[in-house]
């Protein structure tokens, strides 16, 4: 016992142990750094400046939605700030403009593009446009954030399903957890791929489809972990002493059992945000996933193979994906790690 | 006396931390020296370090054996010495043995291996090594998987293995500590027996004193990390020097019970309690009904106020089951009256009897939850049965019922906010017994409280809770196997065997007289008829 220690609960020391472990602890910073630059992606990657003033007046383009007219054009239609014209009005004599740094939006077409479609790298396009068109770079940016959310909640929704399903069984055993296993045992001989097929079908595709229909399958191998630890833990002597002390079942299950049954769930986290999205880039891959339309790193990767010459596409998509799942992955092993029980406390 | 192993300034570490500090003992030819000390004292990593077993750590010093230094020793000339001229046996057999293979085969492979034996010698000696460990039937019980095995069968397999090479020296870790007290005295016998024929040098490994008497010559006893104390095993026993070997001989709790009162109002009357589980039955029939274990069978017994009733038996005798019936925690059959109300197993109606009947479990690691500060574990009864008190009152009731186990703010300063993990055993059974008193029981049912813990720490919890009888009139159900706390504490005592109760009544009066051949062989294993 190290004096350091005294009162430092089981989670903290293990957070500390995973901030004793560089790799994942830096994996940890980066992404999350990743993950909010990409919530605001509005404001980095935007065809429409973020402040603009014309002619004494200040805009928020970035808002609100003024048609051309307020510009010095001739039609009622929203403002194409890439439009030279525009930028010449926007550029004169006392006007100014603040354009976020990348000057596309996801679904931006540049009509006054240089080069053809697909074009490759250029000055104004960093990472190149796809075969409509659109810039490359901001379409990676949105896509990460479309699987990263995406992602988040089809983990949190699994663990939950997952932890409530496994408690139940491991902790009342007998008849409930073996027709609760029966059921696990026939839900997951379902063909996913082939329902998703046939669900995409009959429902116009979206995100929250996806959502629930991917939910509906993931949450059977965090089950089968919480079970065995409830089984464990539920024979063990405080659980005992808790019932002769006149607990409840639930008060049983929630004070005492659970929070000393989350190791599993806690270290498969980042493997679960891994493999959702994995999921849904292979999905948006095969033209199951996301509606047309929706920034995705599967659609890019699906482009990238029916424009083999266009590299960058397929290129800068792969690297963005490898990149998030080595983060999460050593992000995973430092939580591993971290929650090993047989691990020495770090010294500070 | 020629000296075998001549251990000079060993000292062991991890890290920067050592944990054995140049220590020096040696062991003669023929002879049996004991090594004594509790959990964490050095011995085991001590007499694994000769072997180059101990993985992980800097050893230094010098291990002289038959003149060559097994420190300096490289691996393959070690493993030479490994089995064959220094063997070693563990306390769990049934971890130590391949489950996957008989046991006949892992000792003629031994020989195979280290002697070149042919397979049907091989396998010839195995038999002839079973059948001088005693086993019966050797032949066909070399055919046996460990598991087939009872405890004390898998610990003579496993002196055969160890002794299939004829060693100079056998390191004894603790042998007889993972079985039944009546099987104990068999192996210590068996060791004792196999040393004088084999004229062999024996280490044993151990923290019972009563198994340093029954066995070894000289005694070298360790605490934490250093050799305290050297010699006879008369002379340290009866003249102990080191106030550590001083404490450690009188470790055995004194008796101090209160006097029978006849008027006493009875708490518990149980009337034929019987607990019996499902077990499945082999072949086609087990697929329509299940099988009956029963155990518990007409256990009849009562306890008054401020009386205690000693419960004795070895595992699997259905003590332990009986206590989870007393709790409430099993269903069973029978009349059991607690202050004249019934269990009704349902957690509203059975409040009021729960908070009267508390208890109190063996190991101290696995009875708290790791994930819960001292004052969440002491304080959830309160929640539960004194929902009205404000948060400061439950803080002084839990403060309180920590001082009365002898736990308080000056000797670890922000008690109630730490957790388990930062306490020794003996505090963790403190903590455990305090968070039974703090809803005021009138009736603890202590399941081997003791069990778990270092001798030295055994007798502080037993005085502890013998002080807490006089001073709460507390009534105690004591299941054990350890005659030495029966006869500490109890007024009256059941022996229990195959979950029945062979003999039963006043604890003087059984322990002294038993009349029955199993309760003979119980007392006879405890200390009191060997010093």
């Amino acid at each position: 016992m190290h004096m350091a220690n005294v009162s430092l609960s089981p989670s903290r020391r293990a957070w500390k142990r995973f901030r004793a472990h560089r790799l994942g602890f830096v994996s940890l910073v980066l992404f999350l750094i990743l993950f909010v630059a990409s919530l605001g992606s509005e404001l980095i990657s935007n065809d429409k400046p973020l402040i603009a003033k014309y002619n004494g007046q200040i805009y928020w383009p970035i808002i609100k939605n003024f048609p051309e007219t307020h510009f010095g054009g001739d039609f009622e239609t929203p403002t194409d700030y890439l439009d030279p014209f525009i930028r010449a009005q926007l550029a004169k004599e006392g006007n100014w403009a603040v354009y976020p740094i990348n000057p596309y939006h996801h679904s931006t077409l540049n009509y006054f593009a240089k080069a053809p479609n697909p074009s490759p790298p250029t000055m104004d396009n960093w990472l190149g446009t796809d075969d409509r068109g659109r810039d490359v770079l901001a379409r990676i940016l949105y896509g990460f954030r479309v699987s990263v959310l995406f992602a988040f909640a089809l983990t949190i929704t699994g663990t939950l399903v997952g932890v409530a399903t496994g408690a139940i069984q491991g902790f009342f055993v007998g008849k409930t957890d073996l027709a609760m296993q029966r059921f696990i045992e026939i839900w997951s001989a379902m063909p996913e791929l082939y329902l998703l097929i046939i669900f995409s079908a009959v429902f116009d595709p979206s995100v929250t489809l996806l959502l629930v229909l991917l939910s509906l399958f993931g949450w059977m191998g965090l089950s089968d972990y919480v079970r065995a630890e409830f089984l464990r833990n539920r024979q063990l002597d405080y659980v005992r002493a808790a019932r002769a002390l006149g607990l409840s079942n639930w008060a049983i299950i929630w004070r005492h059992v659970l929070p000393n049954s989350m190791t599993p769930v806690v270290t498969f986290m980042p493997f679960r945000m891994s493999a959702a999205i994995l999921a849904l880039t292979s999905l948006d891959f095969l033209g199951l996933g996301v509606p047309p339309g929706t920034p995705s790193l599967g659609e890019l990767l699906a482009q990238g193979k029916n424009n083999i010459d266009a590299w960058w596409i397929s290129l800068s998509t792969f690297a963005v994906l490898v990149f998030t799942l080595l983060l999460l992955t050593f992000m995973g092993d430092a939580l591993r790690d971290a929650l090993d029980p047989r691990k020495v406390d770090v010294q500070p | 006396m020629n000296t075998l192993l001549q251990v000079q300034q060993l000292s062991v570490s991890f890290g920067q931390r050592e944990v054995v500090h140049a220590i020096d003992f040696d062991i003669g030819k023929g002879e049996k020296v004991a090594l004594v000390g509790e959990s964490g004292s050095g011995k085991t990593i001590s007499a694994l370090s000769l072997l180059g077993l101990a993985r992980g750590a800097q050893v230094k010093g010098q291990c002289l054996f038959d003149g060559q230094d097994l420190l300096r020793m490289n691996e393959p000339h070690l493993q030479g010495i490994r089995g064959s001229q220094i063997a070693m046996i563990f306390q769990e057999p049934m971890t130590a043995l391949n489950p996957l293979f008989t046991i006949g085969e892992q000792i003629a492979e031994l020989l195979q291996w280290k002697e070149g034996a042919s397979r049907e010698s091989a396998w010839q000696r195995a038999v002839e090594l079973l059948n001088d460990t005693g086993i019966p039937e050797p032949r066909r019980r070399a055919h046996s998987y460990p598991h087939q095995l009872s405890g004390g069968q898998r610990q003579r397999a496993m002196i055969a293995m160890a002794l299939a090479c004829k060693p100079q020296l056998l390191l004894a870790d603790e042998p007889t500590t993972a079985l039944d007290v009546s099987v104990r005295g068999q192996i210590l016998d068996l060791l004792d027996h196999l040393q004088q024929r084999h004229g062999m040098s024996v280490l044993l490994i151990t923290h019972d004193l009563n198994m340093v008497r029954r066995f070894a010559h000289r005694v070298v006893v360790m605490d934490k990390g250093y050799v305290v104390e050297h010699g006879n095993v008369q002379d340290v026993l009866a003249r102990p020097q080191h106030p550590y070997t001083q404490q450690l001989v009188d470790s055995i709790a004194k008796r101090h019970v209160p006097d029978r009162k006849s008027d006493a109002p009875l708490l518990i009357d149980a009337q034929k309690i019987q607990v019996t589980y499902p077990v499945p039955i082999a072949g086609w029939r087990g697929w329509f009904r299940k099988g009956q274990f029963v155990a518990v069978q007409c256990a009849t017994f009562q306890i008054k106020k401020a009386h205690t009733l000693g419960v004795m038996g070895e595992s699997g005798s259905g003590k332990s089951t009986l206590a989870l019936a007393v709790l409430g925690l099993l269903q069973f059959e029978g009349q059991l009256q607690i202050k004249e109300k019934s269990w009704m197993h349902q957690t509203q109606t059975d409040l009021p009897l729960r908070r009267a009947v508390q208890v109190v479990f063996q190991d101290p690691f696995s009875s708290l939850s790791p994930r819960m500060t001292v004052e969440q574990l002491v304080g959830e009864g309160l929640r539960l049965h004194f929902p009205d008190l404000s948060l400061s009152q439950r803080q002084d009731s839990v403060l309180q019922a920590l001082s009365e186990v002898g736990l308080d703010e000056t000797q670890f300063p922000g008690l109630l906010a730490r957790y388990p993990h930062e306490f020794s055993g003996g505090q963790r059974q403190r903590l455990a017994i305090a968070r039974a008193l703090v809803v005021s029981p009138e009736i603890l049912v202590l399941d081997e409280p003791t069990s778990a813990l270092d001798v030295t720490i055994q007798r502080q919890v037993i005085d502890l809770l013998q002080q807490l009888q006089f001073s709460k009139g507390l009534s105690y159900l004591l299941i054990t196997h350890d005659v030495d706390v029966i006869r500490a504490m109890s007024h009256d005592v059941c022996v229990m065997k195959d979950g029945q109760v062979v003999e039963s009544g006043d604890v003087d009066a059984v322990l002294g007289n038993p009349q029955q051949a199993y309760t003979r062989l119980l007392v006879s294993a405890s200390s009191h008829n060997l010093a």
